[in-house]
């Protein structure tokens, strides 16, 4: 950990974005899971996958890598905050008027909130899961397995929860949506050319990935 | 007192500096290290010489007001810098940039000094290019040139408007190495307020922190000073706020000589003054001339009608317009030297031409040029001079003509220096617009830039050290001896002296209103009559600032007012020199212009035969007159003649 | 027009500081900003008050010495310009204007609005240079140069080291500066020999010096006077990721 402090400021600049970008590729498998739902009310294909995603030994050890990628992210994201401010041990008294790209000024804090929801959507599902306090799925065929579905249907028929799942993703979407462009920066790879195309991207995917992952519980909810 | 021995070395103008080169004395590498050299100024000619006699080994400790080296005036520069490459296969030469740099100076210049800084002006290029500095290219790659006013070719290398700071940028660079690798060290935020004389050598220098108002001794072998110009004498000008000949005045109170003090340029291209709260002019470069056309309508009324605000001038007829360069001036037209330029828009504005609301302007004007070559073009060429114009005057240049007027921006005049830029103070050498050497009577654009490099990087490194050569023997100087404790305590003094008057008329008061006097009669035209009373009105105002100035504050810790108040004091005697040696000069050259003195056409005319000297004017005391010492100037490779930009 | 001020004062490095409060009047649109508080200043000395300590000297936009914190913007309301060069024209008559120095931790108060920038001088000491003595050096024209490389290069050589990017950052981020004069040197060939080791010591310097990290907010690029782009920063942050791979 010592060493993590003493990287130089681009260093950690670099893994947090290699990291970054590993975990919004997680976000896309993730969310393919989750569509499952909604294409297949029965709930076989989401548990099928997510039985999968909870045996498969390559994936269980992809598991660890995971949390990893989390873990550094955050850890280094604080570490980069907390020099951000002690580089200005005095602020201004009018505070910042220049134009700039506003959802970075509060990475850390939607960055903190995520965590906070990343700990309480680990203890709704996976700690559940870890105990073995979740339901049997029985479906003729595809043998036995945990209805990690139902767990989810049942949550997303909550009126307070689904409010909270809404923010907490709307959240993400502006953390996503400057994270996105930022990651390229911070990796150097910009071009005239291709920078206009990477920040369109950008904020397709967040936008796609946060109307994705809003629009299950909505449906679920409403259906 | 010592005669003016200028040291020009024996031999054929095209082989002296060589030749001075291989008979000089050097310092043997592992003496270099017992030999401390103190630089003042970060400028062209100081940074660049530190950095290089840092280079070479010697201790260098240098010295700027400014809070890094980076931001000495050279920055502001922003046309080009000349050099004799050819590179546009023009005709160009080592011999005709030396011509062109004597003719441009009205033959008020040493041969020898110009000829070499012709001869190593292509160096300075090549030196640039090794370190970085971005000058504008070529689609095939290569350097790209344009021209500027007085020369018949395109020899002046640019990084689009600022030149001056990607030079000065290539010399702080040069500079920061040596600081990083320990052989020069760096006092910023400094101002030297006097000169060490330890028996009649300069051994070092007596400055304030400006942070902490302290006053420290620094002691050395030799002293550079790299200071800059004192056209801030007049108050208004184009030069940096703390742009002072300060530390060229104090050489000159310790015996060393000033010359040609009045040999100060009024550059033609500056954004007219616009109130009477102005703090400074705005240059606007000499390249616009490139593309740009001068004029001013033909007919009085409509010139009238301009200054009340009743007529644009894009409503001026093509035919009622008087493009009065070119028609006085045919073969150079627009791009005549600065001296004629600007007395050319003072003729035209005094006769009831000018406009703007004040009268006091002619038009700069883009038309042709932008139909010509394109909007986008003249936006490459000079996008940045542009938009500053803008931000400046609210108007857009691309649509009407700019309005522009001539302002002091550059001194000739300075410290007197030999061939080796060593003033009549041994070990007390002056580098750059500081001394006088090389524009004679009125510098050509693109040339200073080219000087404070020449200075900087190729001569004075040789110089100091063939005078540096028997020095080796004497141990580092302590700084506790009785010479330093005098000189510091003299300092002392002076700023006592200024707190001591608590007097109820701020300094920049008086700044101004000495600024008025010298405009008035020591700027572009000046006679005998105004000169006199010119004399009469600084010695009386001088009178008064130690009667009446203000100085609030501490003399610990930061205080601006002081800085300011110290540097004017000096500017009221320097104001004087020039306004003396401008009544005993009595001919026309270059941007010394005497009414009395112009042919019937109304150019400058010289007197030759009593005046092909340098004034070098030595300090005789407080209440005594200066004295005058002349070093008559030979041509042998040059023949002299009246100046003629109407035919080539 | 009138204007009511609010001026950051503080004695000295280690005095407490505190807002005072000015009125100026009759102020022309056309003066500059500068203009206005060497009014300012002389109305304070007339009556006897120390002035307000500033930086500022070319007082053309280009030595970089001007500061200022304008209503919450590095050198003012209006882009692509210094201090200096900001017109009062800006302003609408009886506006309040908060003037506020430089604030980050390397960039320490002198007096008043004046800051101590010397940091920007130790970042270039730790590599902003091409490590060729005075003299024998090739012909200017012995190596082309692409046009285009060169143009960039100038891009970025434009930075006059003034810190509204540091000012201006919410981490007190040095990036945009420390990456223009990477990046200058990246882009050309005379550079390109010692570029691996460039960035990596000022780098390490900025680091060192207490400047934050960049967090891609861009706010160093809209308030630059001299517009240098934020590709810069990419720019250096692929310098850097190459040399420390190699
Ligand atoms: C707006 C403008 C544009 C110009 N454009 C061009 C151009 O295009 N081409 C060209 O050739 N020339 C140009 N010039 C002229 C040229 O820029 C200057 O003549 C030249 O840069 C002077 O360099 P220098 O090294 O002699 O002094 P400066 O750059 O003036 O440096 C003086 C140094 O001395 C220091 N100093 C001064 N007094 C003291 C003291 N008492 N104690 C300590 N330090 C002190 C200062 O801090 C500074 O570091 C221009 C000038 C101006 C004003
Ligand atoms: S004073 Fe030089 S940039 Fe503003």
């Amino acid at each position: 950990m010592s060493n993590t402090l003493s990287y130089s400021s681009i260093t950690k600049k670099i893994w947090m974005s290699l990291f970054g970008l590993f975990l919004m590729t997680f976000l896309v498998v993730h969310l393919s899971i989750n569509l499952l739902l909604l294409f297949d009310p029965s709930r076989e294909l989401f548990n099928i996958a997510a039985h999968f995603m909870g045996t498969n030994p390559l994936i269980q050890i992809f598991q660890w890598v995971l949390f990893a990628g989390f873990g550094f992210h955050i850890i280094l994201g604080v570490i980069l905050q907390i020099q951000n401010w002690m580089a200005r041990p005095k602020g201004y008294k009018v505070k910042g008027t220049s134009e700039d790209s506003v959802f970075s000024k509060y990475m850390i804090y939607t960055g903190m909130i995520i965590f906070v929801f990343l700990i309480i959507h680990l203890g709704n599902f996976f700690v559940l899961k870890m105990q073995g306090d979740v339901p049997e799925f029985h479906q003729p065929g595809a043998g036995e397995m945990e209805d990690m579905g139902l767990l989810v249907v049942n949550l997303f028929r909550n009126t307070g929860y689904v409010i909270f799942y809404v923010i907490m993703l709307l959240l993400m979407g502006f953390h996503l949506d400057h994270a996105f462009q930022s990651a390229f920066q911070s990796l150097g790879l910009t071009h005239n050319k291709y920078t206009p195309f990477i920040k369109g991207l950008g904020h397709f995917y967040s936008i796609v990935i946060t109307a994705g992952y809003i629009i299950i519980p909505l449906i679920i909810y409403f259906r | 007192m010592a005669k003016l021995d200028s040291k020009v070395p024996e031999g054929p103008i095209a082989e002296k500096w060589t030749n001075y080169k291989a008979h000089q004395n050097l310092v043997n590498p592992a003496n270099k290290r017992k030999v401390d050299i103190i630089v003042v100024g970060t400028g062209l000619a100081g940074g660049a010489a530190a950095a290089s006699l840092g280079e070479l080994g010697f201790n260098v400790k240098v010295f700027c007001i400014q809070d890094s080296p980076r931001r000495a005036h050279s920055i502001a520069a922003q046309g080009g810098i000349n050099a004799a490459k050819n590179y546009p296969n023009d005709g160009d030469s080592v011999y005709r940039l030396f011509y062109d740099t004597v003719k441009g100076g009205d033959y008020r210049a040493r041969e020898a000094n110009v000829y070499r800084l012709a001869e190593v002006s292509n160096n300075i290029i090549d030196q640039c290019v090794a370190q970085g500095v971005p000058f504008a290219r070529e689609y095939g790659g290569l350097l790209d040139n344009r021209s500027f006013g007085g020369a018949l070719v395109s020899r002046t290398f640019y990084a689009r408007g600022q030149t001056g700071q990607q030079l000065l940028l290539g010399a702080y660079s040069a500079l920061s190495k040596e600081i990083k690798k320990g052989s020069v060290e760096l006092f910023t935020r400094r101002e030297m307020l006097d000169i060490v004389k330890i028996d009649g050598k300069a051994r070092g220098i007596i400055v304030r922190n400006l942070v902490t108002g302290e006053l420290e001794r620094h002691g050395a072998h030799a002293v550079l000073l790299g200071t800059g110009g004192y056209g801030n004498v007049f108050f208004l000008s184009t030069n940096a706020m703390t742009s002072n000949g300060g530390a060229a005045w104090r050489a000159y109170k310790r015996g060393a000589f000033f010359a040609n003090p009045s040999f100060v340029q009024i550059h033609p291209t500056c954004i007219p003054v616009h109130g009477d709260y102005q703090s400074k002019l705005t240059l606007m470069s000499e390249s616009l001339r490139n593309d740009g056309r001068i004029w001013v309508p033909k007919k009085k009324e409509d010139a009238q009608k301009i200054q009340k605000g009743e007529l644009r001038p894009t409503q001026i007829a093509e035919e009622d317009r008087d493009y009065y360069l070119e028609r006085r001036y045919p073969a150079f037209g627009n791009l005549v030297p600065r001296d004629v330029a600007s007395r050319a828009a003072k003729e035209r504005c005094d006769a009831g031409h000018g406009v703007g609301n004040t009268g006091l302007a002619v038009y700069l004007d883009f038309k042709d040029a932008i139909e010509r070559l394109g909007r986008n073009v003249i936006e490459a060429r000079y996008g940045n001079l542009f938009q500053m114009y803008e931000k400046i005057v609210d108007e857009n240049p691309y649509e009407t003509p700019m309005m522009i007027y001539p302002a002091i921006h550059y001194t000739m005049g300075g410290t007197w220096v030999d061939y080796e830029l060593q003033s009549t103070i041994p070990g007390l050498f002056v580098g750059g617009e500081a001394n006088f050497s090389d524009h004679g009577a009125n510098r050509l654009g693109a040339s200073a830039l080219m000087q404070g490099l020449s200075d900087g990087y190729f001569v004075l490194p040789y110089t100091m050290q063939n005078y540096l050569a028997d020095q080796i023997t004497v141990p580092h100087f302590s700084t506790d001896g009785p010479e330093f404790e005098q000189t510091e305590k003299e300092v002392q003094e002076r700023i006592d002296k200024l707190f001591a008057v608590n007097g109820d008329e701020t300094v920049d008061s008086f700044h101004k209103r000495l600024g008025h006097i010298m405009w008035d009669n020591v700027g572009m035209a000046r006679n005998k009559e105004g000169l006199e009373k010119a004399i009469t009105e600084i010695q009386q105002l001088r009178k008064e600032f130690w009667q009446r100035v203000k100085v609030p504050g501490e003399k610990t810790g930061m205080n601006v007012e002081l800085e300011k108040a110290l540097r004017v004091a000096d500017f009221l005697e320097q104001g004087e020199l020039m306004a003396l040696d401008a009544l005993t000069r009595n001919e026309s050259s270059g941007g010394h212009f005497r009414e009395e003195y112009q042919t019937k056409e109304g150019e400058a005319l010289r007197d030759d035969k009593n005046f092909t000297h340098v004034a070098a004017w030595e300090y005789m005391g407080d209440d005594k007159p200066a004295k005058l010492h002349k070093e008559p100037l030979v041509y042998e490779n040059i023949e002299v003649k009246q100046r003629n930009y109407k035919t080539a | 027009m009138d204007l009511k001020l609010k001026i950051w004062r503080q004695q000295g490095p280690d005095a407490q500081g505190k807002f005072v409060e000015y009125l100026v009047q009759n102020i022309s649109s056309d003066a500059s900003f500068l203009e206005m508080m060497d009014i300012l200043n002389e109305e304070l000395v007339a009556k006897g008050e120390e002035p307000v300590a500033f930086d500022h000297d070319c007082r053309e936009g280009i030595c970089g010495m001007c500061s200022l914190y304008i209503n919450g913007r590095p050198h003012g309301p209006d882009t692509a310009i210094t201090t200096c060069q900001l017109h009062m024209r800006k302003f609408k008559d009886g506006e309040t204007v908060v003037i506020e120095p430089w604030r980050a931790k390397p960039f320490p108060v002198i007096k008043d609005l004046m800051v101590d920038r010397s940091a920007f001088d130790e970042i270039i000491q730790a590599g902003g240079y091409v490590s060729v003595n005075t003299g024998g050096v090739p012909d200017a024209n012995a190596i082309p140069i692409k046009k285009e490389n060169a143009d960039l290069a100038m891009d970025a050589a434009a930075c006059i080291g003034c810190g509204a990017c540091v000012a201006a950052c919410k981490n007190a981020s040095a990036m945009l500066f420390v990456s223009a004069k990477v990046s200058q040197f990246a882009l050309l060939p005379q550079g390109r020999v010692e570029a691996n080791n460039r960035v990596e010591n000022m780098v390490a310097k900025m680091d060192v010096l207490g400047f934050g990290n960049c967090t891609n907010t861009y706010a160093c690029e809209a308030v630059c006077p001299k517009e240098i782009s934020i590709t810069n920063i990419a720019r250096m942050n692929r310098e850097f990721f190459v040399a420390k791979i190699s």
